[in-house]
């Protein structure tokens, strides 16, 4: 099947009859049957999708499609997606099936997008390699020895590999733009709150995003204006009006562009370095003004990221607890060894480090000591940005220090593979929107990704910027 | 156990109690799901309530109004930004694992109940707070079952507690506390103050010290009471086996004990189950709640009259004795229907001795409802103005006219009086002819009577009645009856 790189493509050879619905799911699901050694799906929904495909191809010949029709895309599994497995990677939702459609699958589902299956991801999105999944790990299309980033490494490996044209993935420490910045894709990360997590399994609740994995701005755009938006099943969500994203992604102005001296720092690749400055080199050539940020709290960003996300997840977590659904250990006895071995054999060892962590943190005699003072940087980090952003339109720093690592490179030190999201869990501490573009190669071709950050619920400007960023880095 | 009293008098007891209300709201405080009661199992549970992956939950709003009224009700000061914290343990009943409970930011601060003492003594117990938080499912331990099954019907069904400050000092007042908890609540119509079916649940902080200390003595808790009686029975129980182990010189440890209704005794639970760090913190799925000033205005513009007002009212302008002021303002329904009964009639004390007499058997007698009681405060009014005028006598009144209306016909008290013939005779030409016919036939109690035994005028006044079949009027009869047997020789 020919490569598509947007929904605008398609629709062009829809309407051409060059391709259809039905030939693009077909031409999908042979490329996932092509790319099964990747791992990126964990369920494939062939039937079901080509049924669907026919339906849209009637719609669109009848002119009553939705926005999305002729889209094929994957679900990370952590989207609840009515009467369809759900596991979050996890033994411990062992054949659970989710009863109802989160909010934003609800909207691709009525806006004629087509789900053909549900990708693999680090168990509960706690990851940064897709290496801790209860279904396997998920390999890089472009060095298969290597990861594909994580926790939505599934999703980004997908659309990697062409096979599907999106992916819906989430990011609370950087699961959406960690992994496409080690595909070579697009991944963003909207403001918190600006789509709905009803029906997003929650990892840290004060963190969590859904955001969309694509090959082009416009599919970004698109996805994020369907999903966006008030929801009255999440009191969190904003009722921000959702702007038409996709109609103005047109970017004419001269930008204030800030970038992070800690982000050139010890820890960062050189490749990644040069490739970062030469994106702000074409900037500052283009008239705009790329100025040097001293940003000293970026130490603190990764302890108060997990200190604060573990605590979410221990209490988010306990709820799998052998007693409802899932996973219930055959060899409990008494109600202590079924909550023991249910959840000592359903959780993987991530994530059970991530909820002893938690655990301890929240208890008594440390909270003040740990809760409360990460809770007191991330205030801190919110207003240091709220000042940056009064100054700067954008900060522009890389996605990762590094590109895609070794797998099982960082199996014997968690802290080194904790560093990969160095740079991207300061957007989760504080809310705002990021995304991650494919900003060139390092020396052995892989793709290196340039984050792009602005203040909150400035996606429309964000999303102009970053297609004015890649068309003038192709130039 | 019973202990001597000069024992006992040397410690000072300390309580306090913690009261678990159920809201009688018709749906769950953070789901949709219905809270009606006695469903089947595991009936109103959606997604939400079984803790199903991917849900959140959305506050209900009527929760927030009960809770406020209840502050309101109590003098509270009201919290106007609210927040809703975890509070997390495992167990079966608790479907997420955390309960969503406000443990820094309670939704009422502060407040106090007024308690009458039997020796009429009013003392005011100090609140510590009133927060929201939702309730737990229910553990099933069946006889044809080996494994323990769970019911989620009750599990989100909002709760309210309400934290009193350790100002009780006896079981007798720890009674009164909670009776009025549930008098207010009832009155509130924001909870059915049920104890035995646990829509009201009760645990006791309890300690013991030496009269005089300036220290508390180490609290131990009691739970498991499901009436006001035990909470009494419990408290004494707890308190005198506290004194026990002081006396003893032994150690008392801060624990949960449970209270076993049919022994009267308290026992400790597992030490395992102590241990609980329920690691509070803010619960990250709910926005804040700001209860803004129009909404604060709005919920007090709701709240009806409370015990406490109407009590004055009438004590003071109806002028009842205490007593009687008690009994008419214990529920709300007898205390309006009363209230009602007094812009009908002047004679308040006669209106209050019909409802507390009359009226409030009727109802026990039929277990019945006072506004499924037939008589219109009104038509009651009106019986109450016929014996006032003399027309019928009290006792007409109460086994004759009475009855009839509550028969529901609608007929007034008058009609009935007439259409029965029971309009009291006054005429003393009838009364004299029956006073005569009496004396005649019993000439020698009249000569008993003479000899001093005056007594024997209420045996006359029999006679003279049973003749009358009651009609005779009762005052005008006996000074008839005295000067027709002072003539006769």
């Amino acid at each position: 099947m020919k490569i598509y790189n947007s929904l605008n493509e398609i629709r062009v050879d829809i309407r051409t009859g060059a391709t259809s619905c039905k030939q693009l799911v077909e031409g999908y699901l042979a490329n996932i049957e092509t790319k099964k050694h990747l791992n990126a799906f964990v369920e494939i929904y062939a039937q079901e999708a080509l049924v669907k495909a026919v339906e849209i191809d009637v719609k669109i010949a009848n002119g009553t499609a939705g926005l999305l029709a002729g889209m094929v895309i994957g679900l990370k599994d952590v989207l609840c997606h009515k009467n369809h497995g759900l596991q979050a990677g996890s033994k411990i939702l062992d054949k659970f099936q989710s009863q109802f459609n989160g909010t934003a699958v609800q909207r691709l589902i009525d806006a004629d997008a087509i789900i053909i299956g549900r990708q693999n991801c680090d168990e509960f999105a706690m990851g940064s390699s897709n290496e801790n999944s209860s279904f396997g790990k998920v390999l890089n299309d472009l060095d298969n020895s290597k990861v594909p980033g994580g926790s939505s490494g599934g999703s980004a490996a997908a659309v990697q590999a062409n096979m599907c044209l999106a992916s819906i993935g989430s990011d609370t420490g950087g699961s959406v733009r960690q992994p496409a910045a080690f595909c070579g894709v697009i991944g963003l990360k909207p403001t918190y709150s600006r789509i709905s997590r009803y029906g997003l399994v929650a990892y840290a609740s004060s963190f969590d995003c859904i955001g969309p994995i694509t090959r082009s701005i416009e599919d970004a755009a698109l996805l994020l204006e369907v999903m966006a938006g008030k929801d009255e099943n999440d009191s969190t969500v904003s009722y921000t009006e959702v702007p038409n994203y996709v109609a103005n992604l047109a970017f004419d102005k001269k930008a204030k562009v800030g970038y992070l001296k800690e982000s050139f720092g010890d820890g960062v690749s050189t490749a990644t370095k040069a490739s970062t400055h030469q994106a702000l080199e074409l900037l500052r050539n283009a008239g705009h003004e790329v100025e040097e940020i001293e940003f000293p709290l970026l130490d603190y960003t990764l302890p108060a990221y997990y200190i604060l996300t573990t605590a979410e997840a221990s209490s988010n977590l306990s709820r799998f607890d052998g007693v409802k659904y899932g996973y219930r250990s055959p060899d409990a006895t008494d109600l202590q060894s079924m909550y023991k071995k249910s959840r000592g054999e359903g959780f993987g060892k991530e994530v059970k480090k991530r909820i002893m962590l938690g655990t301890f943190i929240l208890s008594a005699g440390f909270y003040d000591a740990y809760y409360s003072k990460a809770q007191k940087v991330r205030r801190l980090l919110k207003e240091e940005t709220e000042r940056i952003f009064q100054k700067f339109d954008f900060i522009v720093i890389p996605t990762t220090p590094n590109t895609a690592f070794k797998i099982g490179e960082h199996a014997g030190d968690p802290i080194s593979m904790y560093l990969a999201d160095l740079f991207t869990v300061h957007a989760n501490l504080v809310g705002i929107p990021a995304i991650s573009i494919p900003n060139g190669n390092d020396e052995v071709g892989m793709p290196i990704g340039l984050q792009i950050m602005t203040k909150s619920f400035g996606e429309q400007n964000l999303l102009a910027f970053s297609k004015y960023m890649m068309e003038i880095s192709k130039n | 156990m019973h202990m001597d009293k000069l024992i006992i008098d040397k410690y000072q007891p300390v309580i306090g109690l913690e009261v678990h209300c159920q809201l009688a709201t018709l749906s769950k405080i953070f789901t949709p799901d219905s809270t009606e009661f006695g469903q089947l199992p595991n009936t109103n549970v959606s997604v939400i309530t079984l803790a199903h992956p991917g849900t959140l939950p959305l506050l209900n709003k009527k929760v927030v109004e009960y809770a406020v009224k209840m502050g309101l009700a109590v003098g509270s000061t009201i919290s106007r930004n609210n927040f809703f914290d975890r509070k997390n343990y495992f167990y079966p009943d608790l479907p997420k694992g955390y309960q969503t409970t406000q443990d820094k930011a309670p939704i009422c601060i502060g407040g106090a109940v007024k308690i009458k003492l039997k020796n009429g003594e009013v003392k005011n117990i100090r609140l510590n707070r009133i927060h929201m938080e939702d309730d737990a499912g229910k553990n099933l331990h069946l006889a044809e079952e080996t494994d323990t099954l769970v019911d989620y019907n009750r599990a989100g069904v909002p709760l309210i507690e309400i934290v009193s400050e350790p100002d009780i000092r006896t079981s007798e007042e720890a009674y009164a506390f909670l009776g009025e908890i549930r008098k207010l609540v009832r009155y509130l119509e924001i909870c059915d103050g049920n104890l035995e079916e646990g829509s009201m649940r009760c645990d006791a902080n309890i300690s013991v010290m030496l009269k005089g200390a300036s220290e508390y003595g180490k609290k131990v808790e009691v739970k498991n009471m499901n009436s006001l009686r035990n909470v009494q029975r419990a408290i004494e129980h707890e308190i005198e086996r506290q004194i026990e182990l002081v006396e003893k010189g032994e150690a008392i440890f801060s624990e949960t004990r449970q209270f076993d209704a049919t022994t009267g005794d308290t026992h400790g639970m597992r030490a395992k189950e102590e241990l609980n760090d329920y690691r509070y913190f803010p619960e990250p799925d709910l926005q804040p709640l700001r209860i803004s000033d129009q909404w604060l205005a709005d919920i007090k513009s709701t709240l009806p009259a409370l015990p406490a007002e109407l009590y004055e009212k009438f004590t003071n302008q109806y002028g009842l004795p205490e007593y009687d002021a008690n009994v008419l303002t214990d529920t709300k329904e007898i205390a309006l229907y009363f209230d009602e009964l007094c812009t009908h009639t002047q004679n308040y004390k006669a209106a209050s001795n019909w409802v507390m007499g009359a009226v409030k058997s009727h109802l026990n007698e039929l277990t019945l409802h006072i506004h499924q009681f037939p008589i219109k405060p009104v038509a009651l009014a009106q019986l109450i103005a016929l014996i006032d005028s003399g027309k019928v006598s009290n006792t007409v009144a109460t086994q004759n006219i009475f009855p009839e209306m509550l028969k529901g016909t609608g007929k007034l008290p008058l009609q009935i009086a007439e259409s029965m013939n029971l309009i009291q005779e006054s005429d003393t030409s009838s009364l004299q002819l029956w006073i005569d016919e009496a004396l005649a036939a019993n000439p020698a109690k009249v000569a008993e009577y003479k000899g001093g035994k005056t007594g024997i005028l209420s045996m006359f006044m029999g006679d003279i009645m049973k003749k009358s079949k009651g009609k005779a009027d009762p005052k005008v009869t006996t000074e008839l009856l005295k000067k027709a047997i002072e003539n006769l020789n």
